[in-house]
């Protein structure tokens, strides 16, 4: 739930990465910290296994700016992508703002993007959210692999509500600030929209 | 997306000043009052060298965490945790459902000392919050939201 100091003039804002295990959730987030200037940034928290799959989520703050003389501060978490930890991700997910979801092109990987798209819209509804109501992006990750499925493809698979949607690769960069810029607009928006403003 | 959270100065003033007061009675090293998603709200005491930002996010993952295993257990919630480190130690408590008192304190404290200020200043808190609540519900308080325009979100994400 976004949190509006006024006393320290800032506006807090929640953004969770979703999306299945190894689709570049975490990669999104290492590429905005590194691109991003230190005064703008907190320090990225990953909490991973030896391996470096994330174990409970990356955490990344981020200042983009003022609006009225209020701070703009984003907080960006990834939840683990991987199936069994489910648990983990419903507590990610408690007071988020904004859902970026980061679907992996590769044709093999089309079964586990509509299975954690599945669990993101029943773990939004256990926590009272509707995702339809919810800022929401879609990025399509590693667009740039051999074995990745057309764009219509996985527009039709992963967004028939017709959100907001992005091509990307992660590692090099390519979509990930345009991915970025779009939820945290969206959420501003309906923060707007939500007070009457 | 429900109503957000907010602070207004005069209750933040009320609760910086509860925080210094706990970090006073309590010997404590640091106090720090935290939104339940995670963001600073008030800190008092020995914080210069601490990462305020990530303290708070990983102790509301903490809470958050807690409450999961609260409920597998069916237990209420944990209301306080107690991490006992060698030098340092730390007091979690939950406050009104919506926020989290960290006490940070060392040999120069106890935790039966710490558990008992915090007491009587989470409930101080409690009451500080209720009004904002009540504030915010009416409407009395005042609203950055009704000001902003589109062109204005415009404007922030304009290269």
């Amino acid at each position: 739930m976004s949190f509006i100091n006024y006393s320290s003039r800032e506006i807090n804002c929640k953004l969770v990465y979703y999306g299945p295990g190894l689709g570049g959730k975490t990669t999104n987030l290492r590429f905005i910290y590194a691109k991003t200037s230190p005064e703008a940034k907190g320090k990225m928290i990953s909490l991973a296994t030896e391996t470096e799959r994330t174990l409970f989520f990356d955490f990344l703050p981020l200042s983009l700016g003022e609006i009225r003389g209020f701070k703009t501060r984003f907080h960006l978490y990834t939840v683990p992508g991987q199936v069994f930890y489910d648990a983990s991700r419903k507590l990610i997910l408690k007071g988020v703002d904004g859902v970026v979801f980061v679907a992996d092109s590769q044709i093999e990987r089309m079964e586990a993007n509509i299975e954690s798209l599945d669990n993101l819209r029943q773990n939004l509804q256990e926590q009272g959210y509707d995702l339809d109501k919810l800022p929401f992006v879609m990025q399509y990750n590693k667009r740039d692999l051999p074995s990745a499925v057309s764009l219509a493809e996985l527009h039709a698979a992963l967004n028939p509500t017709n959100v907001i949607e992005f091509e990307a690769r992660a590692t090099t960069g390519v979509g990930v600030f345009e991915t970025l810029k779009a939820i945290a607009k969206a959420v501003l928006t309906e923060l707007r929209r939500g007070s009457g403003g | 997306m429900s109503a957000p959270d907010v602070m207004f100065p005069e209750e933040q003033r009320q609760i910086s000043s509860v925080c210094q007061r706990l970090h006073r009675d309590a010997n404590a090293k640091a106090v720090l009052l935290i939104g339940r998603d995670g963001q600073p709200i008030a800190e008092a005491g020995e914080v210069g060298e601490i990462d305020v930002t990530s303290l708070s996010s990983l102790t509301a993952g903490n809470v958050a965490a807690t409450g999961g295993i609260s409920k597998i257990l069916r237990e209420k919630d944990f209301t306080s945790q107690f991490h006992e480190g060698e030098k340092t130690h730390v007091h979690i408590t939950l406050v009104a459902g919506r926020a989290i008192l960290v006490v940070l304190f060392d040999e120069r404290s106890s935790l039966g000392l710490v558990r008992l200020r915090v007491r009587k200043a989470a409930e101080e808190m409690a009451r500080l919050f209720e009004q904002v609540a009540k504030k915010a519900a009416s409407g009395t308080g005042p609203s950055i939201l009704n000001e902003i325009t589109d062109a204005d979100i415009d404007k922030l994400f304009n290269d």
